[in-house]
């Protein structure tokens, strides 16, 4: 009887599975759990399983020129990482500090010697298929997975071709990759050598527990700069204004005698300020600062340029809640604001009245 | 009898004497002065006549005692608020300054960016679920449950899908363990840079997880743990976040789950699924979890290849470095605070290793020179946030604080020069040195680094 039964569901499943799924073989090949999860498809399967191995495994057919990766690059990338990979305004830099001797080598001197004050990617990255495999699923920022291979490869080679890895008529594809990766300038600047791979792996340090008289002569060796002290806004709004462990107000120098039980001169939890639900909590909670700050160009102009730029101009208001609600581009730059149709029209006013003031 | 005398006795509420309005706006927005102000005549006015009750209002002459205990408080004499008043309850007026911060001008973009964790006001082990620590590197999502999928390929018998509803079905376990940053501390290799623990240590959080074990899911596909040293974990998110994982390591203690501290994980924790991975680095515990690959070599993912590899000063990177080593602080005294007065103090700290239990914590007030052993609060559990106290009378004079874990392999917590020494300034990530607190003789308690 139960045979029979198991016998009887088993073509029930497999004939419900055809029924939905057409000449899809997505049957149940589990043992342990009858009726849970799938046989994945061939097409599913090559959808997803997108990444690139630095043995290459995973890259697809194709290739692109450094000319063509030029011509992206203009339209959809040097806005946030400047025309030649150099900006340091939105992210870290993507080219410079390596030379021609890194090349031959693999090992980026400038890594050692300190001489560039900040390390760019170029520096780091070892492996190409490490670039290629990220271009292609995670950029443009704002747009990511809109690149084809073609695309991947002609923006790989022109990153390339800035750093000199590459010459500038040069077509990267998958058939040459593997020789560019011999002339990646840090290909050599990795190491496994470390305990940090494995929760059984060996520490590089071993300090001792000592317990009394351990350190002669205790010495601070750095302190928070004056200048600091205020730089993560106040602290006394950022720890309960009642028990034992207060905030010190870091608006104010540091107090001159202890405050005593009563708290005699700080903030008290009457007055505990909730967080503003206002529209600068707005702008952030609607995504306005992914692409906006307040006083620097992101992706987008900075607030403060929208409220210069807009001052005492009649039906200013009108006008760019019109761009929030529908998008729109070319007063700031090729990139396209999008149309932020989630807003309602109360909030979108809010923002906008808040936008021309500055921020105020 | 006195019952029934008493009950004889029962007066209108006063809340009766307010007008329903103001009820209404108290129950909206609080209490402020003015609010007060016009409680109290609403009382006076409904009391005048009254004896007993107006003669205790009028009688806090100064020296009696305490006007928190005499005077009537409104929350003793009014009508409190309606159940499910809020219906996903949120934590008191009063707590509202304790909330995940960023640090200004660490980056650039705050849809790739890091929250911290308020510890300093945080009690125990476990993290609220509205203050676990955020690290986003494409912004997050609310992705929709029923179109989320888990696929499990490379070095398996079957490629197979999973949907949520699958997934849930699974035997699951719970299992509390912390998750830290690699990069947790790593604004202090050079020098003292922030100023209080939250953003010194904020990239920590602790939590129980609920889901399958990663061993289940991956016997049912039919994995190939011979040949498949390596897993893949692959985000849904625009980064679409990879990450290798040592397979062999963390085969029998990694979840792929979907509950944190007994609900759904959180939008930008990875609702609705996401790799807990014990031990190693948060950025390996994939969130919106859609792929798992297993596989022959390690990946070099952009985030293994040009970010979280830790550079040595010969200019050589560690790549792969995934294990938080044995690290503890004292949240409570901690910088930026301000102590009241001399006298009695709870110190109060966390200690956790990606490599174990905690063993034991020992606790310095002079700077390092002497130290003593704090009690472990229960539970200790491995890979776990373990919650550690010691008495202190503090005397008023200078005082450097310092605590130093050691877990069940044995490893000491090095002090900051020790690491210095060995791995420079420049390595970013895994920074697990001894933390000093300095208290002032003004109370107030600052960052400072020794030696």
């Amino acid at each position: 009887m139960f045979k029979l039964a198991k016998f009887a569901n088993s073509a029930l499943l497999v004939g419900a599975t055809f029924l939905v799924a057409g000449s899809v073989c997505a049957q149940n090949s589990s043992t342990r759990f009858p009726g849970i999860g799938r046989d994945a498809t061939t097409a599913e399967v090559a959808a997803w399983d997108i990444d690139v191995r630095p043995d290459f495994k995973g890259l697809p057919k194709g290739s692109g020129s450094v000319e063509k990766g030029q011509q992206l690059w203009e339209a959809k990338c040097s806005v946030c990482h400047g025309t030649f990979g150099e900006s340091n305004e939105i992210f870290t830099p993507i080219i410079g500090g390596t030379t021609a001797d890194d090349i031959k080598t693999g090992r980026v001197a400038s890594l050692s010697d300190r001489k560039q004050p900040q390390r760019t990617t170029i520096m780091k990255v070892a492996t190409v298929s490490s670039l290629w495999d990220y271009i292609y699923r995670a950029m443009p920022w704002n747009a990511p997975r809109s690149l084809t291979p073609d695309d991947t490869f002609a923006l790989v080679a022109y990153l390339l071709s800035m750093a000199e890895v590459v010459p500038d008529d040069f077509v990267l594809s998958n058939t040459n990759i593997a020789e560019v990766q011999k002339r990646m300038p840090n290909r050599n600047g990795m190491t496994l050598k470390h305990g940090m791979w494995s929760a059984k792996g060996t520490p590089d340090v071993h300090a001792t527990a000592c317990m009394n008289n351990c350190v002669q002569f205790v010495q601070i060796g750095s302190e928070l700069p004056d200048y600091a002290r205020n730089a993560h806004g106040n602290i006394a709004e950022q720890n309960r204004q009642y028990g034992p462990f207060r905030g010190s107000d870091s608006t104010k120098p540091p107090l001159t005698k202890l405050p005593g039980t009563s708290g005699e001169g700080l903030a008290h939890a009457s007055e505990t300020h909730a967080i503003s639900k206002g529209p600068s909590a707005m702008f952030k909670s609607e995504n306005c600062s992914a692409c906006h700050a307040m006083n620097a160009k992101l992706v987008g102009p900075s607030v403060a340029d929208i409220a210069a730029k807009y001052q005492g101009q009649s039906g200013a208001l009108d006008k760019l809640m019109a761009k929030v609600k529908n998008g729109g581009s070319g007063v700031w730059g090729q990139i396209p604001m999008p149309a932020q149709s989630q807003l309602s029209d109360e909030d979108r006013k809010t923002l906008v009245t808040w936008v021309l003031s500055g921020g105020k | 009898m006195a019952d029934q005398k008493r009950r004889g006795q029962i007066k209108q509420a006063p809340e009766n004497f307010i007008s329903q309005d103001l009820i209404a706006d108290l129950n909206q927005n609080g209490m402020d002065d003015a609010r007060r102000g016009f409680m109290r005549s609403g009382f006076m006015a409904a009391l005048g006549g009254t004896v007993g009750l107006g003669s205790s209002l009028n009688a806090l002459a100064a020296g009696e005692g305490d006007p928190a205990i005499l005077e009537k408080q409104v929350w003793q004499t009014t009508l409190g608020k309606n159940v499910a008043t809020m219906p996903y309850g949120t934590p008191s007026i009063y707590e509202a300054n304790l909330i995940r911060r960023e640090s200004p001008g660490l980056t650039r973009v705050s849809a790739a960016s890091v929250a911290f964790t308020p510890l300093q006001g945080l009690f125990g082990i476990i993290t609220p679920n509205g203050l676990h620590f955020e690290r986003q590197h494409q912004g997050w999502y609310n992705v929709d449950p029923e179109k989320h999928r888990l696929m499990v390929n490379g070095l398996v018998k079957h490629n197979r899908v999973f949907t949520m509803n699958d997934l849930m079905r699974l035997p699951s376990v719970s299992r509390i363990h912390f998750i830290e940053c690699g990069a947790n501390t790593g604004l202090e290799w050079g020098n003292v840079a922030v100023p209080t623990v939250q953003y010194t240590h904020g990239m920590l959080s602790c939590c129980e997880f609920t889901g399958v074990p990663l061993a289940v899911l991956l016997e049912e596909c039919g994995a190939d743990l011979k040949k498949g040293k390596y897993l893949l974990a692959e985000g849904g998110d625009g980064s679409g976040m990879t990450r290798t994982i040592n397979l062999s390591d963390v085969l029998n203690e990694a979840i792929v789950a979907w509950g944190m501290n007994g609900e759904m994980l959180r939008p930008e924790n990875g609702f609705p699924l996401r790799l807990v991975v014990p031990g190693v680095q948060g950025v390996s515990w994939v969130k919106w979890l859609r792929r798992l690959e297993v596989g022959d070599m390690p990946y070099a993912t952009k985030d293994e290849a040009v970010h979280y590899n830790d550079l040595m000063p010969d200019g050589m990177a560690r790549q792969y470095t995934s294990i938080q080593e044995c690290k503890s602080v004292i949240t409570t005294p901690s910088g930026g605070q301000q102590l009241l007065d001399k006298g009695f103090y709870n110190v109060s700290g966390l200690a956790w290793s990606g490599r174990g239990k905690i063993k034991r914590v020992d606790v310095s007030f002079d700077g390092g020179n002497n130290w003593k052993t704090a009690r472990l609060e229960t539970p200790v559990l491995s890979k776990a946030l373990t919650r550690f106290n010691i008495d202190w009378v503090w005397d008023g004079s200078p005082a450097i604080l310092q605590s130093r874990a050691i877990d069940d392999t044995g490893y000491v917590q090095p002090p900051i020069k020790m690491l210095r020494d060995a791995r420079g300034t420049r390595s970013i990530y895994h920074n697990n040195a001894i933390q000093s607190w300095k208290v002032g003789t003004n109370g107030e308690v600052s960052n400072v680094q020794v030696g």
